[in-house]
């Protein structure tokens, strides 16, 4: 919740001081000379950055993005509001439950615990990146055959950490599988069925 | 989050001179004209900052210095060092760290889940601020955020500690102190001012030396390297929890052996989640050393490691925990663990 509060306020803020903008549009020469010595001193001390929006360059599925983000914001807040990929969860927004799992450079990472500023050049991979040329990634095809998810809010998180499971290790034992989930919380109790799709999965040969 | 700045440190150097303050120096309402602190994985800073509990006006990141990221042993002396930078799986799975710190690698393989493990440092992890409820919530302005009672003494104290519990009853939060007091570790600290080196369990300091803070970190430093000393030794780290998949630990303890043919020569045990810094059970070390470790060696040496504790209302049930904590993990070095 308190993640949504801050979303919503930073978007008031930003709201706010475009309007501060726009009334100060006769903003005097000397005030603008003012603001640009203390930018160029800013800049002159190592690349401080913020606290208002800084340009970032993500890769996330492959594809390259040039955004602008505050250093506050987080890489799921950045996912969900401005590149519209709703897949990644926010529940607890504290790195407790794992719904918001996503892989940098292929570790997998609680988006609502990464700032988007840091993610630098790793690459991002959310569940919307794991199918491939209109095909499901295996994980998400034993999920629906073993039935692995009751009202789907964790399911993108278990399927990001099944996944990444497969990708390092491509025949795991249910306490393997166990071991990567352990972070993910399901609340609608579907542990038996992710650890059976899981290693249905392994049973088709994903590498 | 309020909002802040952000700056990519390059090197131990330029991270030094561009920060002011330690998470303490501003949670404890002091020092309000600085507001640079060091990050690292971000997860405890993050967790403080979205509490509003941190009033940190700027990040400098020090998370891509690889000089600081790396493992080490000295060719001479066999000595490890472990850059602060290196995160919590990269730790549980170091080979070296494994054969020879073998407590410290089963402490950072138990911490967290694996989302956080990949992203939490080391360093990090010794710094991270208590766990206590009241200290983390901006509800409360307690002893450890300079106001003026402990709300957890009288209150909800179930999580707390059980030993030298009388001022602020925090539990020191980090597992991986507890493996690294027992292993005899040492810290390279950096400032401004230069480079010192501390002895860990001299580093972390109780309420009683100064209630704002759990250790001696100055404004601004930096832990730039853990030293762990060439010593022969077998170690194990247990740690309980309420459950199995992944939890905080609510006793938990590190134990580092040397045994001559069979008996004990010398012993090193600590306890996590027990007291506001991590707890040295001196009595038990003094009783085993001479011994010959077996199961009711072990529950000797665990009775009487928490003979003196003194729970609070709602933590007794932590004595038992730590008891068999400490139990297993004399047993584990010695391979008779079942
Ligand atoms: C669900 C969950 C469960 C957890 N369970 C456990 C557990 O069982 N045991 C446990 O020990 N921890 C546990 N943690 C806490 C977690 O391990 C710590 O928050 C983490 O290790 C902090 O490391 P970091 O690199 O992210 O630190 P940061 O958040 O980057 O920094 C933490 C503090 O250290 C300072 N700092 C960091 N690096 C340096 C440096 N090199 N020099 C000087 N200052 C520095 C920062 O200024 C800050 O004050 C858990 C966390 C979560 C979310
Ligand atoms: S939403 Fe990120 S871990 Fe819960
Ligand atoms: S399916 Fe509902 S929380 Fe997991």
């Amino acid at each position: 919740m308190a993640g949504k509060d801050d979303e919503y306020e930073r978007k008031q803020s930003r709201d706010i001081s475009r309007r501060r903008f726009l009334k100060g549009a006769g903003l005097t020469a000397l005030s603008m000379a003012n603001l640009s010595e203390a930018q160029a001193a800013k800049e002159a001390s190592a690349a401080i950055r913020g606290p208002g929006a800084t340009a970032v360059t993500l890769r996330v599925n492959n594809a390259v993005h040039n955004l602008q983000v505050e250093p506050c914001e987080t890489l799921a807040e950045t996912l969900r509001t401005q590149l519209g990929m709703t897949g990644t969860k926010v529940s607890c927004d504290r790195g407790t439950c794992s719904a918001c799992t996503v892989w940098l450079d292929g570790a997998t990472m609680c988006a609502c615990m990464t700032l988007t500023v840091d993610v630098q050049d790793r690459a991002v991979t959310t569940i919307e990146g794991l199918a491939q040329d209109g095909k499901l990634h295996p994980v998400q095809e034993a999920f629906i055959e073993k039935d692995a998810t009751m009202c789907g809010f964790c399911t993108p998180g278990m399927v990001m950490s099944c996944a990444a499971l497969l990708a390092r290790n491509s025949s795991p034992t249910l306490d393997d599988v166990r071991e990567a989930t352990c972070g993910n919380f399901c609340r609608c109790g579907t542990y038996p069925k992710v650890f059976a799709a899981t290693l249905a999965a392994a049973g088709k040969g994903v590498k | 989050m309020k909002r802040f700045e952000w700056v990519d440190a390059k090197s131990a150097q330029e991270a030094v001179k561009l920060t002011d303050s330690s998470a303490a120096d501003l949670m404890g309402g002091k020092n309000t004209s600085a507001g640079s602190v060091i990050k690292a994985g971000g997860i405890d800073l993050l967790d403080l900052l979205k509490e509003r509990v941190l009033p940190a006006t700027r990040l400098v990141n020090v998370r891509t210095i690889a000089s600081l990221h790396k493992v080490s042993v000295d060719g001479e002396s066999g000595d490890v060092t472990i850059g602060p930078l290196m995160t919590l799986s990269e730790l549980a799975q170091h080979k070296t760290i494994q054969e020879r710190y073998t407590a410290l690698s089963d402490a950072a393989a138990h911490i967290a889940t694996p989302n956080i493990r990949n992203a939490a440092t080391i360093g990090g992890n010794l710094l991270q601020r208590p766990r206590c409820w009241y200290f983390r919530s901006s509800e409360f302005n307690c002893l450890k955020k300079g106001g003026n009672t402990c709300p957890a003494i009288h209150g909800e104290n179930k999580y707390h500690a059980v030993f030298d519990n009388e001022i602020c009853p925090i539990a020191h939060p980090s597992t991986t102190a507890v493996a690294l007091v027992a292993l005899g570790a040492s810290l390279e600290l950096t400032s401004k001012q230069g480079v010192r080196e501390v002895v860990l369990e001299e580093f972390f300091v109780g309420p009683d030396k100064d209630v704002l803070r759990e250790n001696v970190l100055s404004s601004g430093e930096l832990i730039s390297a853990i030293r762990l000393p060439n010593k022969s030794c077998k170690s194990a780290h247990i740690k309980m929890g309420e459950k199995d998949s992944f939890d905080w630990s609510t006793g938990d303890c590190a134990v580092a052996i040397q045994v001559k043919d069979i008996t004990i020569s010398s012993a090193s045990i600590i306890l996590g989640a027990a007291a506001p810094t991590p707890w040295r059970a001196k009595q038990a070390e003094d009783f085993l050393v001479g011994k010959t470790m077996s199961e009711s060696t072990a529950h000797e040496a665990a009775k009487l490691a928490l003979a003196k504790a003194k729970p609070l209302s709602q933590n007794e049930y932590k004595v038992a925990m730590l008891e068999v904590a400490i139990k297993r993990a004399l047993l584990k070095t010695s391979g008779l663990n079942r």
